[in-house]
């Protein structure tokens, strides 16, 4: 393990603060306590693997564009996969947030990974709904008409034009997939930091060292 | 197998809420999962020191 020797360069700064922060058996940890032996506390990385299907389907459909999602029957198992993957994703992710709402997860200085989560599914609810608009098909365009007026009438629509294809394609495939990939990492790191949240009985100053152990 | 989506819609209707089977059967899955987790028992994992 570094200790931290105040090096006068920024690059040292940064790697005694990253080190001091996320020590390695912290940051890639074989153990968790007890309490974490629960299948509620699986939705969460049930999400992120849900994420990387998501990702890697994603890929496949921008590497071989819309004439073969449409007509070849790999490329509708491929765009049904992408569906499919966002549809588990999202269900994950709301079922872990029902049960971190329960636990109150925010307790413990984790403010900021309940923010990170909160940001990681509003992003991806605008990920999700321009995926919507970049079906190219009639849906995309029946939705993109329908949710021009709602966008205009608060007044972005000059600035994020739902009919416009190009627009709404980078956000899709480039914007939106960029800022939750970094707000899951950082979601992450967060966890990592603070650990997972304990049940509300349990304070682990009372709790025997035994108990305390691991899974 | 494939199922015939060139038909409206089922919706559940009840005083302002209004809401596709689909969407229901989705939202029941997951509160049925989100009960299951609670209940449960979860696997023993390798025993430690």
């Amino acid at each position: 393990m570094t200790t931290a020797t105040h090096a006068p360069t920024w690059t040292g700064r940064l790697r005694d603060r990253a080190t001091k922060s996320f020590p390695p058996d912290q940051l890639l940890p074989d153990k968790q306590p007890i309490y974490v032996a629960s299948w509620i506390y699986v939705f969460g990385v049930a999400t992120i693997a849900a994420l990387l299907v998501v990702l890697a389907s994603g890929t496949l459909l921008a590497i071989q564009g819309p004439q073969w999602w449409h007509r070849s029957s790999t490329g509708h198992y491929v765009n049904s996969l992408h569906l499919w993957s966002v549809e588990l994703f999202m269900a994950f992710m709301v079922i872990h947030l029902w049960g971190k709402f329960w636990m109150a997860a925010w307790r413990g200085k984790r403010a900021m990974t309940w923010v990170t989560g909160t940001l990681c599914f509003l992003g991806s609810i605008g990920a999700a709904f321009t995926g919507y608009l970049v079906q190219s098909n009639f849906d995309s365009q029946f939705i993109s008409t329908e949710a021009k007026d709602g966008l205009n009438s608060f007044g972005i629509g000059s600035r994020f034009n739902v009919m416009d294809f190009g627009q709404m394609l980078m956000w899709h495939i480039f914007l939106l997939p960029l800022v939750v990939g970094l707000i899951v990492v950082i979601h992450v790191l967060q966890v990592r930091r603070r650990g997972v949240v304990p049940p509300f009985e349990i304070h682990p100053v009372d709790l025997p060292i035994d108990d305390e152990a691991r899974v | 197998m494939s199922v015939n989506l060139n038909s409206p819609g089922h919706y559940l209707h009840w005083w302002v809420v209004q809401i596709s089977v689909a969407n229901a059967v989705v939202i029941a899955v997951m509160l049925t999962l989100f009960v299951l987790a609670l209940v449960l028992p979860f696997p023993k994992g390798r025993s430690h020191r």
